[in-house]
């Protein structure tokens, strides 16, 4: 191999070799120690000090901890492939410390069918960079008229269904859903939008859209949809997961369902903690999101409800979208911003996570919310899958447009510095991402 | 000043001097050559992505008794109906030469956003619901001029009826009003209302009865009939009976008070009775204080700055 090149030398994980990870801070089970991680063929085979190995990964001063899981990533193959592919987006995942993702069903055509399903994941995995786990369609063709073939899909590996993009409207169909579900094992995941009262909405409907003049988003459209799952959970008992959770009416809500001992599970995005409907002042559709940001006052309630454990996990809602559908005017141009490679940096930023919450909410509780806590999100322990990301909570950093990885750059944080990195990823005992750069 | 994108850019300095300037203009418009070399050589090209047959003349007008070279270009017949993009397009005309733009679209922040594609001036001729800095300037002036308060709207007290959440000139016009010292109600149903009144400096009404005995300026609004189809209304008749200039609220309408509108009306809805027989209408003077008020703007963004150049041609 030359020598010429100033990337970091790429570690060959051919077959046998011992890889160790060596001078980290191991976080599992809720605890942290100083321990080296030994792996051959994709299995942890040795946790202890000073080991060695032929390929050596350095962990000094940094965490070590099973890979990430994202509960909500949109990689848009197939149907938009001008924005996204699946090893684009599954590329970003690996720097993004993620093992594995859970690709949302709004494809072209959806994932409502077994055929759909095995097409995204046999692309995610010749890919190879991490596991992709296809969500399936709560309704067909994402319509929200007639039930997905559950059962089917559920054979076929999936455990989350969402009609993720829309909210499922009708209050009827809802229920039957939850009651058909609830003996196959999986769970269906709402986003919460009533959409008679988001009908044409741009943005938070506060003052900003008021002096903006662009119809608002009510929080109460995501409120009423949220009140009205949990009471059908409560009378179905089937569980249920919720989307993207932006205001604090949602924090609470779920907070009280879980008082009520109701098997809800909630997830948040980095940047409905992180940004709010100021962003928006200077109609730059990088800010446009569904739901869409919202005020300082949600923040705090949601920031709140991830420190209480009322919401589970930290889901990125990664969503590519092209330069030039960007463009478009803030009322036309699409929803989304990614997420992948920018969400423990920023969540750390605005949060100050600790090494434990970092693992229980970007890996532990994702893991299982998505049905994979056999595969995913195991213990740094012998014998166990070696699904693995090492990363740290101080180095500080610019995030540029020009470093994302995605087919697309529609990230709203160029130019914020934030702390917090991911330095090495390891997928099925492969290194696929290096001091930050991805391996293939 | 570069760009005309929002009323809420300009303070009450900047809003007088270019109510000052428009004297100026008002006094070209009168002479038997209303016309004056003073932007010779400059290009104002208008773009209207939303059609607006009198404001696009207004602007255009405005800018050749300026002496400027005007381009038009309107959405209907162009390029944007074969998908191309608003970037696109005005990187194609800013290509071609142009001082400045006059910005119509349907969706609020095109001008905004337009600013990042050319280095020429932009001013936004109307966007979504958002802003129509011009109409507002034309406003004030009319109010000011009409009232002889100088550039101070200190005590007087206007009253705007009507769709005042869909309506751009509501939200302009309540701007530069308010920073002049008048008084703004917002008269509709709260359907119609945006969602934060005192955000805009303004207060609100449900009751057109209420105000209209004690208002200096009744400033009716546009009221489109489709809302109604958006559960925003009930029928119109109600609406109407509520809402609209009738004939026995004219009688209440102080004679010394301004009928406004910023146009089109809608006769036998907001306006049942007819305008031209009011006194207090200042319909048609809007109007035509709307090309002295973009005369002002276009010369105060691309003109050498000295009024000087508007005596030029005074002699013929």
């Amino acid at each position: 191999m030359t020598s010429h090149s100033s990337r970091a030398p790429i570690a060959q994980t051919s077959p046998g070799s011992r890889i160790v990870i060596s001078g980290g801070t191991v976080v599992s089970g809720g605890t942290e120690s100083r321990v080296d991680v030994a792996v051959v063929d994709g299995v942890i085979v040795e946790v202890g000090t000073s080991l060695s190995g032929d390929i050596s990964l350095d962990a000094t001063d940094s965490y070590v901890s099973s890979g990430f899981v994202d509960l909500h990533t949109h990689l848009r193959e197939p149907g938009r492939e001008e924005a996204e592919t699946i090893e684009t987006g599954s590329r970003a995942a690996a720097l993004g410390g993620y093992t594995a993702v859970v690709a949302m069903p709004n494809t072209d055509p959806a994932q409502d069918s077994v055929a759909v399903v095995e097409f995204v994941r046999n692309a995610g995995k010749r890919a190879g960079l991490c596991d992709v786990f296809p969500s399936g369609c709560i309704t067909v063709g994402r319509h929200g008229e007639q039930l997905a073939p559950y059962a089917q899909l559920s054979r076929a590996g999936v455990h989350l269904f969402t009609d993720d993009g829309n909210g499922v409207q009708d209050p009827l169909l809802m229920r039957r859903a939850l009651e058909y579900s609830r003996d196959l094992n999986i769970v269906l995941a709402q986003h919460c939008e009533v959409s008679r009262l988001t009908e044409g909405a741009v943005m938070h409907e506060g003052e900003c859209c008021t002096h903006m003049g662009v119809p608002g988003w009510p929080a109460l459209a995501e409120e009423l949809m949220l009140y009205r799952d949990i009471e059908l959970v409560r009378v179905t008992g089937a569980p249920m997961h919720f989307l993207h959770l932006s205001t604090a009416g949602s924090v609470e809500l779920v907070r009280s369902a879980k008082r009520d001992g109701l098997p809800v599970t909630a997830e948040v995005t980095p940047h409905h903690l992180s940004l709010t409907d100021e962003h928006l002042t200077g109609f730059d559709p990088l800010f446009k999101v569904n739901p869409p940001l919202r005020t300082r006052e949600d923040i705090d309630a949601l920031i709140e409800g991830v420190r209480d454990g009322t919401i589970d996990a930290v889901a990125t809602d990664h969503a590519p979208h092209t330069d030039h559908t960007k463009q478009m005017p803030l009322d036309q141009a699409p929803p989304g911003m990614l997420g992948l490679q920018t969400a423990l940096a920023v969540t750390n930023t605005v949060i100050g996570l600790s090494p434990t919450q970092v693992v229980d909410l970007f890996s532990v509780n994702p893991a299982r919310i998505a049905g994979i806590a056999d595969q995913h999100a195991r213990p740094i322990a012998v014998g166990e899958p070696a699904h693995i990301a090492v990363w740290d909570l101080a180095t500080t950093t610019e995030i540029s447009r020009n470093d994302m990885v995605s087919k697309s750059r529609n990230t709203p944080y160029h130019g914020m510095t934030v702390r917090g990195r991911v330095r090495h990823t390891m997928f099925g005992g492969e290194i696929v991402v290096q001091e930050g750069k991805a391996q293939k | 000043m570069k760009h005309l994108l929002s009323a809420r850019d300009l303070d009450r300095e900047s809003i007088g001097s270019l109510l000052n300037l428009t004297d100026h203009m008002v006094e070209i418009n009168k002479r038997p050559v209303p016309k004056v070399p003073a932007l010779r050589g400059k290009t104002v090209a208008s773009v209207f992505f939303e059609d607006s047959t009198r404001t696009r003349l207004s602007f255009e007008t405005a800018a050749k008794r300026l002496s400027a070279d005007v381009m038009t270009f309107s959405a209907s017949s162009s390029s944007v109906n074969k998908g191309e993009s608003i970037r696109d397009t005005v990187e194609t005309l800013s290509a071609m030469g142009v001082d400045a733009f006059i910005v119509r679209h349907k969706s609020s922040g095109v001008p905004l956003a337009v600013t990042n594609w050319t280095s020429a001036s932009v001013v936004n001729a109307g966007d979504g619901w958002h802003q129509h800095p011009t109409q507002a300037l034309l406003d004030a002036y009319t109010i000011t001029r009409e009232k002889s308060t100088g550039n101070d709207l200190a005590g007087i007290r206007v009253a705007i009826v009507g769709d005042v959440k869909h309506s751009r000139v509501a939200r302009s016009t309540t701007q530069v009003l308010t920073a002049l010292g008048a008084t703004v109600t917002f008269v509709a149903p709260t359907t119609l209302l945006p969602h934060d009144v005192s955000a805009q400096g303004a207060m609100a009404s449900s009751s057109l009865d209420d105000v209209i005995d004690n208002c200096d300026v009744l400033y009716m609004l546009r009221m489109q009939k489709e809302r109604m189809d958006h559960a925003l209304i009930p029928p119109i008749g109600e609406y109407c009976e509520r809402f609209a200039l009738t004939s026995q609220r004219v009688q209440r309408l102080r004679s010394d008070a301004l009928l406004m509108h910023p146009g089109p009306m809608n006769r036998g809805v907001e306006m049942q009775v007819d305008p031209s027989e009011l006194a207090q209408s200042r319909i048609l003077t809007q109007v035509t204080n709307g090309i002295a008020v973009r005369m002002a703007v276009l010369f105060s963004l691309l003109g050498s700055g000295s009024t000087s150049s508007l005596s030029q041609g005074n002699e013929s």
